[in-house]
């Protein structure tokens, strides 16, 4: 672990001592920066390769498909594809693509993922910060449960929701996002609240604030980032489900993927791999205009992270 | 708040529809482009009888719609009618008195006189009561061979397996595949089972299939089809796709000489624009045992509380097998009508080999309908890992295979 | 608020404990109830429907003596290990690069990050194109004149499991990335001062003073990434459909199928069983040495 074996590491350090003041040091141009951004293009292009693929793919008609090469351009460019996949797309009688099933989506999102990320970060928060005798068992089988393959819990939630007189109804199923989202997002919580400095939350308790105090004044704003986190997590798990939505709900209720697993995978048939492509385009669009948003927040973490000290 | 939930719906959706109608939620996996126009075909007639068909449709079969449908039924709030492969996969459904007795309507209908082959009805009746009604007929027993592919390769399209198998080493070097087979296990399991019946016969696939002969599946028979098995191994091992459909069109631009696959290839030759007998041929049976199974597909009815309802399942039952229904559907739907007495017509080529068969009675019970789909899958993951790794000798996958049948239910 | 006079003893816990009901019903209720019932059920014979036909271990003599589930354990714990140590690796390099106050940052997260946000169904298939052979990247490659490149990691039963991890990672270390990026934000301003005041370069104060800071996310990471690996399924489904032959299966799809395909509830929960003992057998201990003795606050 010597210093020498490290040139990039070298460099910093000497150019640092030119501006001890500043934050982390940032030159335009140098050779680190060129590493830096090389580096992150590179990736990104590996990362843009099957988006490239999947939106040449929509933009196609089924015989330049079948015959051309996946990664060639289109030659004729046609938006058919994703106009079929939102509204014509048919679901066995109902041909509205996509569309139909956007605000069951939307209904069964906002709730599931406010409901979940606010339970689960007061979560832990308690688990944190207000430690309680035979919290840890709790936790833990909270842990085990976030290996359990969901499949096989299906049937006795069945019967659970069932008893519960909840079943079919739009908010068993935000209950079931809630549980199934419970384990990992009180980890996440728990762990980020764990590193928070001890000091402010014995300095709040001195000058007399509560448990929901606390929570609401000082330890939600300083974690902004894990927010973004938790959000992204869910937004992107709720949004995708299939599973969960279909089971526990009634057709009327039935989010946008089950649509969209009606477009891509029909057992006969045609495969539109265009149409399929465009569906899982528009899909996505939801969590990844989430993402993009929240990256405003992220850079406010940055903000938070220098208040602390 | 789940009452309040529901009764708002229930008025909401009555409000639009007429007062004394029944609603009957119908969920099915029939998505593509046909197949709903095939499903509307069943709907529109429903309908007609004054009863408002809600579709439920989902698409992909086992693993999506199974937990769905036993999820529902089990908690209490079922869907009125639902799609099963028929066979012995509903089995244990109507043993917990979960499924309604359609009987009567059977009866009254006289499906007994008029279903082609009845051993489709013998796949829905459990102690002497009928559980489903079948609506079509698939069967799997089909070599569906490129002209174009034996064109380039300078050879006459062969008439059976047997030259076909000759012709591989011209497809070969005209640089073809000679058989295209995608990698999903139950293409596998079903090209062997299509095997079986053409090279081994009828009674062989019966011992087998149904008796679960144990001795048979291991005897110099079966060894015979497992020969041809390898040479269907060695004869597909380039094929690089998964889905059938792919496989299908390999056949159909000519890189591959054929295809062993279910009718429903039919679909995807029709599709491109290809015609029966000029750019492909159809060999029922490999053009060996002119024999073909009777698969198909199969509605059930889950019991429901509502009286009215419960009526509306009989008269949807029956609906489905009336003959402009049976007519209507299968046409859009690509597969045979399951009763004889209806117009066929509109059939090409294919389908009319096809009705030859049938009407002739040179049918077998499809696997499905003989063995439970536990042995199904033991059965598949054989066939998807002899077909896929050469090293898997014949001798070897024959005594696994005779191990499977031994122990089938 | 009962927050006036300091809160203490029981008080304190009070407020605690009524804010965790919900978590002690899940865990009780759901994940402790729901395993007991698999557990109990694993020794049945039931089929399509839970039945209460006794058959001893039966269901667990034919689990391991099934070619396709030791298959899917060895593919398992391939692919995890690698996943694992893979998508934690490019991960933290990511965030780190990331974290250098650089232009463009919201950018280059979201194009990192939005693989995770497009469905497995369709994403395992474009990766099927580009790892397929007769169009993907060995016909690219071929084309630029290199006629001899193999490359068809999907038809080849003796590294299908990479062709796999190749979309895995594309799929899964986004999030990672984002993990890290938060935790990194975590990090006080300061100490990174102090460490160059004291002439620390940048990458050894990562591995001695930031990482080991950043142990609680690295926690939270190593779960969410380990139980994602556990649960891999739909992706197996998308791209090789467990294929060629058996050489892709994994255990959640062993446990899936045989309760939905093969109709064998008994058997699919005799596997999950197995699958959960694992993971309690790894978990316990951990568990024991996070809350083990010390206390905090």
């Amino acid at each position: 672990m010597s210093d020498s074996t490290n040139p990039m590491a070298r460099r910093d350090h000497t150019h640092d001592s030119v501006e001890p003041d500043g934050p982390r040091p940032r030159h335009r141009l140098s050779g680190r920066n060129i590493m830096i951004y090389g580096t992150l293009i590179m990736i990104s292009l590996y990362y843009l390769l099957p988006l490239y693929v999947m939106v040449v793919t929509s933009l196609k008609g089924m015989p330049e498909i079948r015959l051309g090469s996946i990664f060639a351009p289109p030659v004729d460019i046609t938006f058919e594809p994703w106009v079929k996949a939102w509204s014509g797309a048919c679901t066995g009688l109902n041909c509205d693509g996509l569309s139909r099933g956007f605000w069951n989506s939307v209904q069964i999102l906002v709730p599931s993922t406010l409901l979940s990320i606010a339970i689960a970060s007061v979560n832990g928060y308690a688990l944190a910060n207000w430690r309680f005798r035979g919290a840890d068992v709790f936790f833990t089988i909270l842990i085990i449960g976030a290996f359990i393959p969901y499949q096989v819990m299906i049937y006795p939630i069945v019967i659970l929701l069932r008893e519960m007189g909840l079943y079919g109804s739009l908010s068993g199923l935000v209950l079931v996002h809630t549980v199934f989202g419970m384990p990992i997002l009180t980890l996440l919580f728990r762990n980020y609240f764990t590193s928070v400095p001890v000091e402010l939350f014995k300095a709040a308790r001195v000058d007399g604030a509560g448990f929901w105090r606390i929570y609401l004044s000082i330890m939600l704003p300083m974690s902004l980032p894990i927010f973004v986190v938790a959000m992204i997590l869910q937004v992107t798990g709720i949004w995708n489900d299939f599973l969960f939505g279909v089971i526990y709900t009634r057709p009327e209720n039935y989010p946008m993927t089950v649509q969209l697993n009606n477009i891509v995978n029909s057992v006969q048939g045609v495969k539109e791999y265009n149409v399929n492509m465009a569906a899982t385009l528009l899909t996505g669009a939801v969590p990844l205009l989430v993402y993009f948003v929240s990256g405003k927040l992220f850079v406010r973490g940055i903000a938070a992270g220098a208040v602390k000290g | 708040m789940h009452t309040t939930c529901k009764a708002l719906f229930v008025s909401a959706v009555i409000g639009a529809s007429s007062a004394s109608a029944a609603e009957l939620e119908v969920t099915h996996w029939w998505t593509s482009g046909g197949e709903a126009a095939a499903v509307a075909e069943l709907a529109s007639a429903f309908n007609a009888t004054g009863n408002t068909w809600v579709d439920g449709a989902i698409a992909g079969s086992g693993s999506t719609a199974r937990p769905i449908m036993i999820s529902r039924i089990t908690g209490g709030d079922p869907m009125a009618a639902t799609q099963f492969n028929h066979g012995r996969q509903a089995e244990e459904l109507v043993e917990a008195g979960l499924m309604r007795d359609l009987t009567d309507i059977a009866e009254a209908e006289g499906w007994k006189d008029v279903v082609h082959p009845i051993s489709l009805l013998d796949a829905c009746t459990i102690d002497g009561r009928i559980y489903c009604a079948p609506v079509n007929i698939h069967s799997w027993q089909w070599l569906w061979l490129s002209h174009k592919a034996f064109e380039d390769a300078g050879i006459p399209v062969p008439t059976n397996w047997d030259d076909y198998v000759k012709a591989a080493p011209a497809l070969e070097a005209a640089g073809k595949i000679p058989l295209a087979m995608g990698q999903q296990s139950w293409q596998s399991a079903g090209a062997f089972s299509v095997l079986m019946v053409a090279i081994a016969g009828k009674e062989i696939y019966e011992q087998v299939y149904a008796d679960h002969d144990a001795e048979v599946a291991a005897g110099p028979d079966i060894a015979r089809v497992f020969k041809a098995a390898d040479d269907a191994r060695k004869m597909s091992k380039d094929t690089k796709v998964q889905d059938w459909n792919q496989a299908t069109n390999m056949v159909i631009t000519g890189q591959a000489g054929g295809q062993i696959m279910g009718d429903w290839a039919q679909g995807e030759f029709q599709i491109a624009g290809q015609v029966a007998g000029e750019d492909y041929t159809c060999l029922p049976g490999l053009g060996v045992n002119q024999i073909i199974s009777t698969s198909g597909d199969a509605f059930y009815f889950p019991v429901m509380d509502n009286e009215e309802q419960s009526e509306a399942q009989g008269v949807l039952a029956a609906t489905m097998l009336k003959p402009d229904t049976q007519v209507a559907f299968n046409l859009k739907k690509g597969s045979l009508p399951v009763r004889s007495d209806v117009n066929q017509e509109a059939a090409n080529d294919c389908m009319r080999k096809g009705l030859e068969i049938l009407a002739a009675g040179n049918t077998i019970p499809d696997t499905n309908q003989l063995v439970s789909p536990d042995t199904n899958s033991q059965i598949e993951d054989l066939f998807s890992e002899f077909f896929n790794d050469s090293s898997i000798t014949v001798e070897d996958a024959q005594s696994r295979f005779a191990d499977i049948v031994a122990d089938a239910d | 608020m009962p927050g006036d006079a300091r809160p203490k003893g029981i008080f304190k816990n009070l407020t605690a404990k009524i804010a965790a009901i919900p978590m002690v019903l899940t865990a009780m209720v759901v994940f402790l109830g729901c395993s007991v019932w698999t557990i109990v059920y694993s020794f049945t014979s039931s089929k399509l429907l839970p039945k209460t036909r006794w058959v001893g271990l039966d269901q667990y003599e034919r689990l391991w003596g099934s070619r396709r589930w030791l298959v899917s354990i060895e593919n398992l714990a391939i692919y995890g290990i690698l996943a694992l140590v893979l998508s934690l690796m490019i991960g933290f390099m990511l965030a780190a690069l990331l974290d250098q106050k650089i232009r463009f940052e919201n950018t280059f997260r979201s194009i990192l990050l939005y693989p995770f946000a497009l469905s497995f169904i369709v994403t395992g298939l474009v990766w099927q194109w580009i790892l397929n052979p007769e169009f993907g990247v060995q016909n690219i490659v071929r084309a630029m004149g290199f006629e001899n490149f193999i490359f068809d990691p999907l038809y080849n039963a003796d590294i299908v499991i990479y062709g796999v991890l190749i979309a895995g990672l594309w799929q899964g270390t986004g999030l990672v990335m984002c993990l890290m990026l938060a935790g990194l934000r975590g990090i006080d301003e300061d100490i990174w001062k102090a460490a160059r005041v004291d002439g620390i370069p940048t990458w050894k104060t990562y591995v001695l003073i930031v990482i080991p800071m950043m142990r609680p996310v690295f926690i939270t990471t190593l779960v969410i990434i380990t139980s994602g690996i556990i649960k891999l399924y739909d992706l197996i489904v998308a791209q090789t459909g467990g294929g060629p032959g058996l050489a892709s299966e994994v255990p959640a799809k062993y446990v899936y199928d045989m309760m939905f395909l093969s109709q064998n509830l008994g058997q699919g929960f005799a596997a999950s069983t197995m699958m959960l003992l694992a993971v309690v057998i790894i978990i316990i201990p951990w568990a024991y040495l996070e809350f083990g003795g010390k206390r905090h606050v």
